[in-house]
C-alpha cells in the first residue's frame, strides 16, 4: 500500500574518528602526548619524583646538572625534576578548575541568550560586554586584595574574566543551530526550550565547546602561572611552576638559569601543546558543520 | 475518508502580518474542511510561507484569528504544554531535507523522542508505534537506525514526514516539503503522501510555487500575491480556467511543450 | 566507445561545431579515493545553437559544464577531449586561457554566491572588459548600461552604482547575465540559471536568453533538471543519468517521442498541471552518480520498467536512430512504446 522507498544505500560515509584523526594531525597528536603526561605528572607526579621536592639543603643550592640529577637544583638545594614533576598538580588544577568555571557559566549564559533572542539576549550580551573590560589580571589583583592571596581567589577571579569570551563564541554558534528547521519542528512539537538545549543544540555545538576548552587552558595556564609569579596565586613553599619562576629568577644574573627556564619551558610546552590541539579540534569542529 | 458533515478544521480570519512598517500578509482569510487539501499558492514575497508559519505558531500575527479544531490560536503558545497540545492537531513539514533533522539522531530517535512529548507509553508500546510509522512512510529498519548524512534528499523528508505524524495532527502544512527534491524522488513521496492521507485522513495544507504539484496534491487553492489573496477556489477551476489575471499569468509562464516564452512589456520589481 | 558520430541528433547543419566534447571522462578525489563523475560524455553544439542539458542528482550536468569552463575542483582527473572552436581547451593556459574565457561565459544557479557583495554592480560588470579588451572606464560603463537595459533593467546608470545586496534575486540574475554577454562572448553555459527563481520571472529570463541568443549569435548550454523547460527553450535536448549522456534528441520530439526508458520515465513522473491522477508513475529507487552506479550493465538497468537480461550484461554504447541518440540496447523495440508503459 505505502509506496515503498528501495532506494540503492548510498556510500558508506568515513568515521568519525578517522575524521578527527586526519584533522587533527601528526603535530596535534604530540600534542595530546605532551597533554596527557602533564596530566599524569599532576595527579601522581609526586610518587614519581626521584628526590624530595621539599626538603631544602642549601648547601646545594643552585648546583647544576649532575648524574642522576639531570635538571640540577634550585636556589633551596631541591632537586628541580622533582620539584617539577610535584608542582604540575598546582600548575595544571588551577587552570582546568578555571576553564570548567567560566565553560560552565558561558555555555549557560550563551544558551539562555541564544534561546530567548530578544530583549534576554540583549541584556545578557551587554553585561558581557562590560565583562570584556576587565583583564584577568586585574581581577585577580583584585581579588587578592579582598579575599587574601592563594590559588582559588585567583582561579574564581580568572573564571569571571573568561566567561564572556566563552559565552560570545557559543552565543553565535547557539544561534545558527537555533534558527534551524529541526529545531522549529520541535518547538511545534511541544518540546520545552530547556529539552532542546540540553538534547540537540549543546551535542551539537560540542566540538566547538571542547575546541574551546581545550585553547582556554593555554590561555589560564599563561594567567594563573603570572599571578602566581606577582605572587599573588599559589603561596610558596607549594611547589607550583609559576612561583619556581619567581623564586629562581635571582639564578638568571647570577649564571644559573637552569631552574627557571625548566619551569618556563614546562609552561610553555604545555601551554603550546594546548593551544595546537585546540585549534585543530576548533578546526574540525567547523569542518563537521554540515 | 471524508466526513458525512464537513467541519471547519481551520479558520483564518482576516489575518495581517507586519514587519516594522512592511506589510507581509494582508487580510487574509481562508477555511479547511475536514478531508479536504487545500494549496496556498503564490510566488516569492506572496506571504505564503508566512501564513503557514503563524498557523503553526511559529510567528504571531499583527491582527487576525486562526482557528484549528475549534480551538483558538491567534497568539502564539506561551507554554511548551499549550505548544504540545497543539502540536496534536497542526504539524509542518520543511522545504530543506539537510536541515529538518538533528544530524546527530537517528530516524527513530527523532519519531521516538516525539513519541515521548506527547505520550507516557511503556518503551514497547513506543517500539511499536516507531516501527509503524517508519513503515507508513516507506522507510525500512535498516534506514531507521539511520543518521542524515546516510539517507538522501528523500528519504529525509520521509523521516521529518514520520516525525509530524507521531504527534497524529489533524493538520499536515507541507511548507515547500517536495520542492527541493529530484523529479523522480518528488513523484514517490506525492504519492506517499497521498497514501498517508487515505490512510490516516490528516488534511493538507500545501505551500507551493509548484502548479502541477498543487493539482496532484490538493482540492482546493489559495492564489496569493503581496500578502493578499487574488483567488481562490477548487484547485481544477483555478488551474483550468483562472479568473484574475495575477492567476492567468503565472498559469501562463509554466513550461510545457510548445510553451514560446515572452518578455513582458513591464517589469514589476522582480 | 560510442557506436554513433555525435552529429547525429542534428535535424539540420548549422556549420562546423563551435564546441566539442569527446569521451569526456572525469574523477574526483573524495575521501582518498578517485570517484567518477562523468562516464564518456559526448556533445556538440553548432554556433547560434541552444543545447538542454537536463538530469537529476548526480547526473553530471553541472560537472559537464564546469568541465567545458575549466571550473573543475584541483586533484580531477580529466580523459576525452574538449574542443573549441578547434582548439583543444585542456591544453590552453595563460594568457589563451584568459581569452577563451571571453569567449565562454557561464552563469549560475545562485548569483550571489558568485558576486562580490563589498563590490558595485558597475565594478564587477566592467572589470573583465577594462582589464582584458583595454576599455576606457566610461566606454565600459556605457557598454554596461547598454546591456543591462537588453536585459530589461532600463535604470542601468542607477544600478551600476548599487551593491549586490540591494537588488533581489531575479535583478541579480539579469546582472549576471548582462556581465556574462558583455565580452561578446560566443557560447554561453547556464548551470540552472532559473532554477531559483519564480516561475513568472523565469519566464521572462529564458525569454530574455532566447532574444540575446539570436540578437548575438550565442550558442547555449542550458543546464535544469525540468525536462519541459529545456525542451520548451532549446533546439536540441540531451538528458543525463549518472554521468552519462542517455539521449539526445530535438526537442520537439523529445516529449513525444523519447528514445529512452529514462526520459519517457522522467516525463511521466512530473504531475501534470491540467489533470489529477490517482498515483504517479514514480520510477522506483533513486537517481545515482557515477560512482554509484553499477558498471559492466546499463547504469539506468537497475530502476528500469524495460529491462531484460541483456541489459545487464554489457554497458550500452549510445546508439543513433530518427535522428536522435539513445543509450539503450532496446532503444528500436521499445520506439513508440515507451509512453504508454508505466512503472
Amino acid at each position: 500500500m505505502t509506496t515503498p522507498a528501495t532506494d540503492a544505500w548510498p556510500a558508506q560515509r568515513r568515521g568519525r574518528r578517522a575524521a578527527m584523526l586526519r584533522a587533527i594531525g601528526p603535530l596535534g597528536i604530540v600534542s595530546a602526548v605532551v597533554i596527557v603526561v602533564a596530566i599524569i605528572a599532576a595527579v601522581a607526579g609526586g610518587w614519581f619524583a626521584p628526590d624530595n621536592p621539599d626538603l631544602p639543603n642549601l648547601s646545594l643550592s643552585f648546583v647544576g646538572s649532575t648524574a642522576g640529577h639531570l635538571l640540577g637544583y634550585d636556589f633551596e638545594g631541591r632537586d628541580v625534576l622533582s620539584r617539577l614533576l610535584a608542582g604540575a598538580q598546582s600548575s595544571m588544577l588551577g587552570p582546568i578548575a578555571v576553564v570548567c568555571m567560566s565553560m560552565a557559566g558561558g555555555t549557560l549564559l550563551a544558551l539562555v541568550a541564544a534561546w530567548r533572542r530578544g530583549i534576554t539576549d540583549t541584556v545578557i550580551s551587554s553585561c558581557l560586554d562590560i565583562l570584556f573590560a576587565f583583564p584577568g589580571i586585574l581581577l585577580a589583583v583584585l581579588a587578592a586584595a579582598v579575599f587574601g592571596a592563594g590559588l582559588w581567589a585567583a582561579a574564581i577571579a580568572l573564571s569571571v574574566a573568561y566567561t564572556p569570551y566563552v559565552a560570545r563564541v557559543l552565543r553565535g554558534a547557539a544561534l545558527k543551530e537555533r534558527s534551524l528547521p529541526y529545531v522549529a519542528a520541535l518547538e511545534v512539537q511541544g518540546a520545552s526550550g530547556t529539552a532542546i538545549c540540553r538534547s540537540h543544540i549543546v551535542p551539537n555545538v560540542l566540538p566547538l565547546i571542547v575546541a574551546q576548552a581545550t585553547t582556554m587552558i593555554g590561555y589560564a595556564m599563561v594567567d594563573l602561572a603570572a599571578i602566581s609569579f606577582l605572587g599573588l596565586g599559589v603561596q610558596p613553599p607549594t611547589p607550583n611552576w609559576g612561583v619556581m619562576i619567581f623564586e629562581n629568577e635571582v639564578g638568571i644574573p647570577q649564571g644559573y638559569p637552569l631552574p627557571a627556564l625548566a619551569a618556563g619551558t614546562c609552561i610553555v610546552l604545555v601551554v603550546v601543546a594546548f593551544n595546537v590541539l585546540g585549534e585543530r579540534l576548533f578546526t574540525y569542529a567547523q569542518a563537521v558543520r554540515r | 475518508m471524508p466526513d458525512s458533515e464537513p467541519i471547519p478544521v481551520l479558520e483564518v480570519r482576516a489575518l495581517r502580518k507586519e514587519y516594522s512598517g512592511l506589510v507581509a500578509v494582508d487580510d487574509v482569510s481562508v477555511d479547511l474542511l475536514a478531508g479536504q487539501s487545500l494549496a496556498i499558492v503564490g510566488e516569492s514575497g506572496s506571504g505564503k510561507t508566512t501564513i503557514a508559519r503563524m498557523i503553526v505558531g511559529l510567528e504571531a500575527p499583527t491582527r487576525g484569528t486562526i482557528t484549528v479544531c475549534g480551538h483558538d490560536r491567534s497568539r502564539p503558545a506561551r507554554s511548551a504544554r499549550l505548544r504540545r497540545r497543539r502540536g496534536q492537531e497542526v504539524q509542518i513539514v520543511f522545504q530543506d531535507p539537510y536541515t529538518s533533522l538533528d544530524p546527530r539522531q537517528s530516524a527513530e530517535a527523532a519519531v521516538d523522542e516525539v513519541l515521548r512529548l506527547h505520550h507516557r507509553w511503556p518503551g514497547d508500546r513506543r517500539s511499536a508505534r516507531v516501527a509503524e510509522l517508519i513503515d507508513l512512510v516507506g522507510l525500512d529498519a535498516r534506514q531507521a537506525r539511520a543518521v542524515p548524512s546516510a539517507l538522501s534528499g528523500g528519504q529525509r523528508q520521509r523521516v521529518a514526514i514520520a516525525r509530524a505524524l507521531a504527534a497524529e495532527p489533524r493538520i499536515l502544512i507541507l511548507d515547500e516539503s517536495v520542492s527541493a527534491l529530484d523529479v523522480s524522488i518528488q513523484a514517490q513521496v506525492l504519492n506517499l503522501l497521498a497514501d498517508i492521507r487515505d490512510a490516516t485522513g490528516v488534511s493538507y495544507v500545501l505551500i507551493s510555487h509548484d502548479l502541477a504539484v498543487v493539482r496532484q496534491l490538493t482540492d482546493q487553492a489559495v492564489v496569493m500575491r503581496r500578502g493578499r489573496v487574488v483567488e481562490r477556489g477548487p484547485t481544477a477551476r483555478v488551474l483550468d480556467d483562472p479568473q484574475h489575471d495575477y492567476t492567468k499569468l503565472l498559469r501562463a509562464c509554466v513550461p510545457r511543450p510548445g510553451w514560446q516564452p515572452r518578455r513582458r512589456a513591464a517589469i514589476e520589481s522582480a | 566507445m560510442s557506436a554513433a558520430a555525435p552529429t547525429a541528433g542534428l535535424d539540420e547543419a548549422h556549420g562546423p561545431p563551435l564546441l566539442k566534447v569527446t569521451g569526456l571522462t572525469v574523477k574526483l578525489p573524495v575521501d582518498g579515493t578517485r570517484r567518477a563523475v562523468l562516464r564518456d560524455v559526448s556533445l556538440e553544439l553548432r554556433p547560434g545553437e541552444a543545447l538542454g542539458l537536463v538530469g537529476e542528482s548526480g547526473s553530471g550536468k553541472s560537472m559537464t559544464a564546469r568541465a567545458i569552463d575549466r571550473l573543475l575542483p584541483p586533484g580531477a582527473q580529466v580523459d576525452g577531449m574538449i574542443t573549441f572552436d578547434g582548439q583543444n581547451v585542456g591544453a590552453l593556459s595563460g594568457a589563451q586561457l584568459r581569452a577563451y574565457r571571453l569567449q565562454v561565459a557561464m552563469v549560475f544557479q545562485d548569483p550571489r554566491a558568485h558576486v562580490n557583495p563589498v563590490r558595485r554592480i558597475g565594478d564587477f560588470m566592467t572589470e573583465a572588459l577594462r582589464t582584458n579588451r583595454d576599455l576606457p572606464a566610461d566606454e565600459a560603463r556605457h557598454r554596461a548600461i547598454t546591456v543591462l537595459g537588453q536585459v530589461g533593467i532600463e535604470d542601468g546608470d542607477r544600478r551600476l552604482r548599487q551593491y549586490p545586496h540591494e537588488l533581489s534575486g531575479g535583478m541579480l540574475q539579469r546582472v549576471m547575465i548582462a556581465a556574462a554577454l558583455l565580452t561578446g562572448p560566443r557560447l554561453l553555459l547556464a548551470d540552472e540559471p532559473t532554477t531559483a527563481l519564480d516561475v513568472i520571472t523565469q519566464s521572462e529570463m529564458v525569454a530574455i536568453l532566447d532574444d540575446l541568443r539570436r540578437d548575438y549569435g550565442l550558442a547555449m548550454l542550458f543546464i535544469t533538471h525540468d525536462l519541459e523547460l529545456a525542451a520548451a527553450i532549446c533546439d536540441r535536448t540531451a538528458v543525463m543519468y549518472a554521468g552519462q549522456i542517455v539521449e539526445v534528441r530535438s526537442s520537439a520530439r523529445l516529449h513525444d517521442d523519447p528514445l529512452h526508458p529514462y526520459t519517457a520515465a522522467l516525463a511521466a513522473a512530473r504531475p501534470d498541471i491540467a489533470m489529477t491522477v490517482g498515483r504517479l508513475r514514480a520510477i522506483p529507487g533513486r537517481p545515482l552518480s557515477a560512482f554509484e552506479a553499477p558498471t559492466g550493465e546499463c547504469a539506468f538497468a537497475p530502476r528500469c520498467a524495460h529491462v531484460q537480461d541483456a541489459c545487464r550484461s554489457t554497458p550500452p554504447p549510445l546508439i543513433g536512430l530518427a535522428g536522435g541518440l539513445s543509450r539503450c540496447i532496446r532503444a528500436h523495440e521499445l520506439r513508440g512504446r515507451l509512453e504508454a508503459a508505466g512503472a
